[in-house]
């Protein structure tokens, strides 16, 4: 078994290392948990889920914060 | 005056001036213009995280969300879909149910989808959303907003970021009198006196970004924007004298040689 799994992190291709969990994921990046928000495969997850929501190959991240904007 | 507190949805609202964070130089700008402004509604979009610069600040170190209440929006959304799944991310990653719910109908004019953001409101209210919904000047889509749940409506004055004003103001005024909740002018205002004016034909609220943020001072109009909507408000409960063809002296006739 390959000892990283292939997913998608907002858009962009990644190798992460197998059984990282989403909590892993966010503080690799440097992400704060609190206000952002992640949906898995389409599926936002709660923040208590972070920890223990294991990453698969194929896997599609989105992390999702909020940034200046007024109407658009 | 001291009781003029705007309420929407059980929540108190001290400034009838609701401001965006958008096309500010930088966090600073937008913090400082923002403060100045007297504004306690603050509006952000929802986007990706920049995972490859994290060097970015996050906006919200800068506007406190335990001194404003945050606003997010579903700008940039075209379909009932995106729009329902952006409140749902809004609602993930901050601290409430509320969201100011944009369908947009097309990228030149950035008018409101009305029929899909009657449907996008349905489905967001029904999972316990409080929906601020981004509509057009028409009187009839905001009573049926209403109808469906829908705690305050906000009418454009016109299209967004374009600066014109008031363009129907006489739609606007049926609007206000169609519909027995809090309305919110957004998007279209130009300068203090469109703020004035959309308070004085009665909206609860006026909403504003470009207005503010593209302005060449940006805090010094922050600060006319305040005492405009302020103004605009206490001439609408002071009540405007009837417009009259003829002059009408102000001073008496009597005693005079």
């Amino acid at each position: 078994m390959e000892e990283t799994v292939r997913i998608h992190v907002n858009g962009e291709a990644k190798a992460w290392p197998r059984g990282a969990t989403v909590a892993d994921l966010l503080q690799d990046l440097d992400i704060k948990t609190e206000q952002v928000a992640v949906e898995l495969n389409l599926e936002i997850l709660d923040r208590t889920a972070f920890a223990h929501r294991a990453l698969n190959d194929g896997d599609r991240v989105e992390i999702m914060s909020f940034i200046g904007g007024g109407s658009f | 005056m001291a009781d003029d507190r705007l309420i929407i949805a059980g929540r108190e609202f001290k400034s009838r001036l609701w401001v965006g964070t958008g096309k500010y130089k930088d966090f600073v700008e937008t913090q400082k213009a923002i403060e100045i402004s007297g504004a306690d509604v603050v509006t952000v979009a929802v986007r990706r995280v920049n995972i490859t610069d994290r060097s970015n600040d996050n906006l919200l170190d800068y506007i406190d969300p335990k001194k404003y209440t945050i606003l997010p929006n579903t700008a940039g959304c075209y379909t009932v879909e995106d729009a329902v799944r952006y409140s749902c991310l809004a609602r993930a990653a901050g601290v409430s149910d509320l969201i100011k719910l944009e369908v947009l109908g097309d990228e030149k004019t950035l008018f409101p989808d009305t029929a899909g953001l009657i449907e996008a409101a349905k489905i967001l209210i029904k999972e316990g959303f409080i929906v601020l919904p981004y509509t057009n000047d028409d009187p009839i889509v905001a009573k049926k907003l209403v109808d469906i749940g829908c705690p305050a409506v906000m009418p454009l004055a016109a299209p967004i970021g374009s600066g014109l004003g008031i363009r129907n103001p006489y739609n606007l005024k049926i609007l206000m009198e169609s519909v027995s909740v809090p309305v919110i002018v957004d998007a279209g205002v130009g300068t203090a006196s469109d703020a004035a004016l959309a308070m004085e034909y009665g909206a609860d609220a006026v909403l504003m970004n470009t207005a503010i943020a593209g302005a060449r001072d940006p805090l010094t109009m922050a600060e006319a924007m305040k005492y405009a909507v302020w103004a605009g408000r206490l001439a609408y409960r002071a009540g405007r004298i009837p417009r009259k063809l003829y002059a009408t002296a102000s001073s008496p006739i009597e005693g005079m040689l």
